[in-house]
């Protein structure tokens, strides 16, 4: 249980791996340091291709006024220095606030997603754990939100959540009366909360899945050894099944926590594309702030201030938590 | 550890290469050739019902175009979420059609990328000179004082659109035509769950139409002559108050209408819900939503007293669709030649019959078919007090942020909060300060 | 190698209560929130255009498949289905194989740059998609004015992309998944004569199916509902469904029945697929991502 994921799974290979070579009968030698980079190549190259230069290509963007003057021939837009990341970062004037404040709304979106969809995951899981009638279509329907279209599922919840005609207010507001007028979900303050209902929707099979994975790692003498003890059900979900699980919640929130902040296709979807204020989420906000006005230099310098972000947000979690997990897990 | 070295040398090069060849930006040439004279490429708007109905409609106009000269024209219709997506990744490229539908009011912001072939005298003759077409259309084709970016195609305007049933239930016998008249109209309708009019709340552009007519009302613009943004004057912070106000003030306008994007107003006119519409070309959806031609009537869009004209009298906006020649065209001539073809009379009158538009082109618009009631009330209002949008590079940008502070105040009133002038322009101050800076 | 799929019971006590009723209540409440969206979607492509574009009603007033006909008249949508197969089935099959070399390498070798490259890959899960859209356009373009391919607007150019873009996840759980099939097994191999890449056919791939299923599963999934970079990246002809999905809302009206149909239809092969295969997804995910 020491083994964890993230910390490259490179490492437990190669630790492992080192005895093996040895053994290897020693035949070419060359080819066979040549061998893993072959194997490699293809992933190289397409990382590369895909990932990799245009990522490049993004940083050098940012450092130049590529408005829409210039983008017709863009290695011809000067060079504008940090001048894009000033602005960006300027949180006095106007684009620097509103990214400010989109940054902040994110972040919060972000925890309480991440943090709902964890909590519906392990819990749909645990108590799947045990036999009974019905399990296996409950696994099965809980599997749906996942396995729906990005595009079919948020439009869905679209015409849902409209006002007049959507069915969230017909059961709030006609049927169960709660509220003196039916609530807007898609504009103003309550659109925060509509995307996180959506997003949880979507996220959280897929905290169900992995930790319903994670569970069939715990040996079945810990529950056996506990029952022995006395322990009940209670007991053993609080004493057995969560501490095992904490190598894999180590990698689903990173997981989750990724894939929630980058989220592009949840919001534009839902709103369009323009967010209200209460839903704008950076990477939406970024859109607007480059294609709708069609000033690709801002957008990018504000994409790689995003990107640092994560990368410190990462390397802090990680270090961390295995920090963390080396000094209970001896 | 020398092939690591080589391989990691390897790896660089190539993504260098790459670099470099990719920025070496698509757009070579200045203004087209003539290598490829036997293909075009189209990139069509959606105009009909559907993108079926769109390449019913231009599949066979086509086809008599390679008949006469036998260019071969590759249709392809581009849905309005992705066409300026689209536009821009081909102005990046290099690599887009040879031909292109415009929102005219897009043209301004277009031409200032250099994406587009400028309709220098030249060129306008190729096609039968600037005259063929009527003076408003050619008011949205780019920035004043410079070539046109694009010929009109089609011409729209806006109009009021009244349910005859809820006229005739509320006791109204004739249709407002100043806006204290609307307000009255609206506010006998407004009762047990019906409303007086229908606005597109959370649709910028919509929300920029009827803002910038306001504001020509107010006798503001939303840009000053030397074309800086210029949002916070008297006159347009009343022209976006009256507009909010609607919902806010008179409460003529149903609240749930602050989140209407997709026409939820015209279906919501076609239930008998809303009395009223300011729109432009509605009867097609109106038929898709099972109403009758004889269930609504048309009206010229309010003024603030008096007859329609120009100026303070203005009642819409210069609404259209532009056909404009993209620059790394291989086939310039082919290019002209298809403009002419559709711009000439017979082209205009069966497709802006298809698609319920108007003529821009003046022999074509005298044909009866565009004289019946709804489409002489939009003629008439196109001849005669229709203005263009700012034809200014920023034009994307101002429909962005201001349409989007609209669609904000539409949100504080529907939710009950007040809509005051200073909160109107605390609003539009915020705009203009997005806008970017000369 | 214990790879069950039947989960480890608890205990073999018997739950108490408290439990029993804690379960149920938050199960039922589960389901509602999971069925609620499915229903709407059901029920709505079932209403005529008038109904859904009025109040909701739980029960539709009247019952109509016409949206199930018409949705192929309004737009292409069995040119765009075609469209997203080939491109998710390809982008698919050549992501796993990618994959596959890639993880056999890191899992079985010991080389220098094996850090690098693997949390170099894991990092690109962080760039924002919005950074490389415009520059990856202009790569495939300029790439195709070069060498002839053509990259943008074309399958290929969507089928390399959406490869790339599951490729990072699938290495990472490949890895994992490879590192827990003993060694003694290639070993062995290698003694019966296979050579390394024998032996990752013969021995390693066999085993390691689950995994390889749940990675093709996460691959196709991908693909099949990437919006942004399909919808800059297609024309007519290449237009994958997440993007013709959209044609639906047209300049002058939103079919919401038809939106409901199409994507029913969108859905349910994915979702069938998916439900048959999702025993090899909690296998792989068990032994690949969580170990």
């Amino acid at each position: 249980m020491t083994e964890t994921v993230l910390t490259p799974p490179s490492e437990r290979a190669a630790r492992k791996a080192a005895p093996g070579e040895a053994r290897a009968p020693r035949r070419s030698g060359r080819r066979r340091i040549a061998l893993p980079y072959l194997l490699l190549l293809p992933a190289l190259l397409l990382e590369l291709l895909v990932h990799l230069v245009p990522m490049l290509m993004g940083i050098t963007m940012s450092f130049r006024e590529l408005t829409q003057f210039y983008i017709r021939n863009w290695s011809e837009a000067p060079w504008s220095g940090l001048d894009n990341f000033t602005v960006a970062i300027d949180f006095d004037a106007p684009v620097g606030q509103a990214l400010f404040k989109s940054f902040l709304t994110t972040c919060l979106f972000t925890v309480l997603s991440v943090g709902l969809c964890w909590l519906l995951g392990t819990a749909a899981a645990v108590f799947l754990q045990e036999n009974f009638r019905g399990r296996g279509f409950l696994r099965t329907l809980f599997l749906v939100p996942y396995a729906l279209p990005v595009y079919a599922a948020v439009i869905t919840w679209a015409f849902m959540f409209q006002r007049d005609n959507g069915i969230i207010n017909h059961v709030l507001h006609d049927q169960l009366g709660i509220g003196d007028s039916p609530a807007f979900w898609l504009i103003g303050d309550n659109s925060f909360w509509a995307l996180l209902v959506v997003s949880v929707w979507k996220g959280w099979p897929f905290a169900f899945l992995t930790v319903m994975a994670g569970l069939q790692n715990i040996p079945r003498d810990m529950y056996e050894a506990a029952a022995l003890d006395g322990a009940g059900v209670w007991k053993q979900i609080r004493h057995i099944t969560l501490p095992s699980l904490r190598p894999v919640n180590q990698v689903l929130v990173l997981v989750l926590f990724l894939w929630t902040f980058n989220d592009f296709n949840t919001p534009f979807v839902l709103f369009g594309k323009a967010a209200p204020e209460a839903a704008d989420l950076i990477s939406l906000h970024i859109y607007q702030s480059s294609f709708q006005t069609w000033n690709f230099g801002t957008g990018s310098a504000m994409s790689v201030l995003l990107l640092l972000f994560l990368l410190v947000v990462t390397g802090v979690y990680l270090l961390l938590t295995t920090r963390g997990r080396k000094a209970t897990d001896v | 550890m020398r092939r690591i070295r080589v391989a990691a040398v390897g790896a660089v090069t190539l993504s260098l290469v790459l670099t470099a060849a990719a920025c070496g930006g698509g757009s070579t040439g200045g203004s087209g050739s003539n290598e490829q004279p036997r293909t075009l490429t189209y990139w069509a708007s959606n105009q009909g019902a559907s993108i079926e109905v769109d390449k019913k409609v231009l599949q066979p106009e086509l086809d008599k175009f390679e008949k006469q000269t036998g260019i071969k024209v590759k249709l392809e219709v581009v849905p309005w979420a992705d066409l300026l997506n689209r536009i821009l990744t081909a102005t990046t490229s290099g690599q887009g059609p040879d031909i292109l539908n415009i929102g005219n009011t897009w043209s301004a912001s277009l031409q200032s990328t250099g994406a587009l072939l400028p309709w220098d005298a030249k060129n306008l003759e190729a096609i039968g000179g600037k005259d063929r077409f009527v003076e408003s259309a050619l008011g949205s084709t780019g920035a004043p004082g410079q070539d046109p970016a694009a010929v009109p195609l089609y011409s729209m305007a806006y109009a009021l659109y009244y349910n005859k049933k809820m006229f005739k239930d509320a006791g109204i016998t004739k249709p407002p035509a100043t806006w204290d008249e609307l307000i009255a109209t609206g506010k006998k309708i407004s009762k047990d769950g019906k409303w007086g009019i229908g606005v597109e709340g959370s649709n910028l552009s919509n929300n920029i139409h009827q803002v910038f007519v306001l504001g020509k009302q107010h006798g503001a613009d939303f840009f000053t002559a030397d074309g800086k943004a210029d949002f916070t004057s008297d006159g347009a912070v009343a022209a976006v108050k009256q507009y909010v106000d609607l919902m806010a003030a008179q409460k003529i306008t149903g609240p749930g209408n602050a989140e209407y994007a997709q026409n939820q107003s015209l279906s919501d006119f076609a239930k008998n819900k809303t009395g009223m519409v300011l729109w432009q070309t509605a009867s097609a959806t109106f038929k898709a939503q099972g109403m009758k031609d004889d269930e609504w009537g048309v009206a010229p869009a309010p003024v603030p007293s008096g007859q329609p004209g120009a100026g303070r009298q203005t009642n819409s906006m210069v609404a259209g669709i532009n056909l404009a020649v993209f620059k790394n065209t291989k086939n310039i001539d082919g290019a002209l030649k298809f403009v002419k073809f559709m711009t000439s009379d017979d082209e205009q009158k069966t497709l802006n019959k298809a698609y319920g538009s108007i003529p821009p082109v003046k022999t074509a618009q005298q044909d009866p078919a565009f004289s019946d009631p709804a489409l002489a009330v939009l003629r008439d209002t196109l001849a005669t007090s229709a203005a263009a949008l700012p034809q200014v590079p920023e034009e994307s940008q101002f429909e962005t942020v201001v349409g989007t502070a609209v669609k904000e105040l539409f949100a504080d009133a529907a939710a009950g909060r007040a809509v005051t002038t200073e909160s109107v322009r605390a609003k539009l101050e915020k705009a203009q300060q997005q806008m970017p800076k000369k | 190698m214990s790879r069950h799929v039947q989960p480890v019971p608890r205990s073999p006590m018997a739950a108490p209560r408290s439990f029993l009723w804690t379960r149920r209540i938050f199960l039922t409440l589960l389901t509602t929130f999971v069925v609620l969206p499915v229903y709407v979607m059901i029920s709505s492509s079932l209403k005529p255009l008038e109904d859904v574009s009025g109040k909701f009603e739980w029960i539709p007033s009247a019952i109509t498949l016409r949206p199930y006909v018409d949705i192929w008249e309004t737009v292409p949508l069995a040119d765009y289905f075609v469209n997203s197969i080939v491109v998710a089935g390809a982008a698919t099959v050549f992501s796993v194989a990618v994959a596959i070399f890639a993880a056999y390498a890191v899992s079985r070798y010991s080389f220098r740059g094996k850090r690098v490259f693997t949390v170099t890959v894991l990092s690109t899960q962080m760039f924002p998609g919005i950074l490389f859209l415009l520059p990856l356009f202009l790569i495939y373009v300029n790439l195709g004015n070069a060498t002839g391919i053509a990259l943008f607007g074309s399958r290929e150019g969507l089928i390399l992309t959406y490869l790339t873009f599951s490729l990072p996840f699938s290495i990472w759980m490949l890895t994992g998944y490879f590192d827990s099939i003993p060694r003694e097994l290639d070993e062995a191999a290698k003694v019966d004569g296979c050579g390394p890449v024998k032996a990752l056919f013969r021995v390693i791939i066999p085993a390691a199916k689950p995994g390889i299923v749940a990675v093709a599963i996460y691959a196709f999934m991908t693909a099949w509902g990437e919006v942004l970079f399909a919808s800059v990246m297609t024309t007519d002809t290449t237009r994958t469904l997440a993007v013709g999905l959209q044609g639906y809302a047209t300049l002058n009206d939103v079919y919401w029945n038809q939106v409901m149909a199409a994507s029913l239809v969108v859905s349910v092969p994915v979702v069938v697929g998916f439900l048959l295969l999702q025993r090899y997804l909690v296998a792989g995910l068990t032994a690949g991502a969580v170990k």
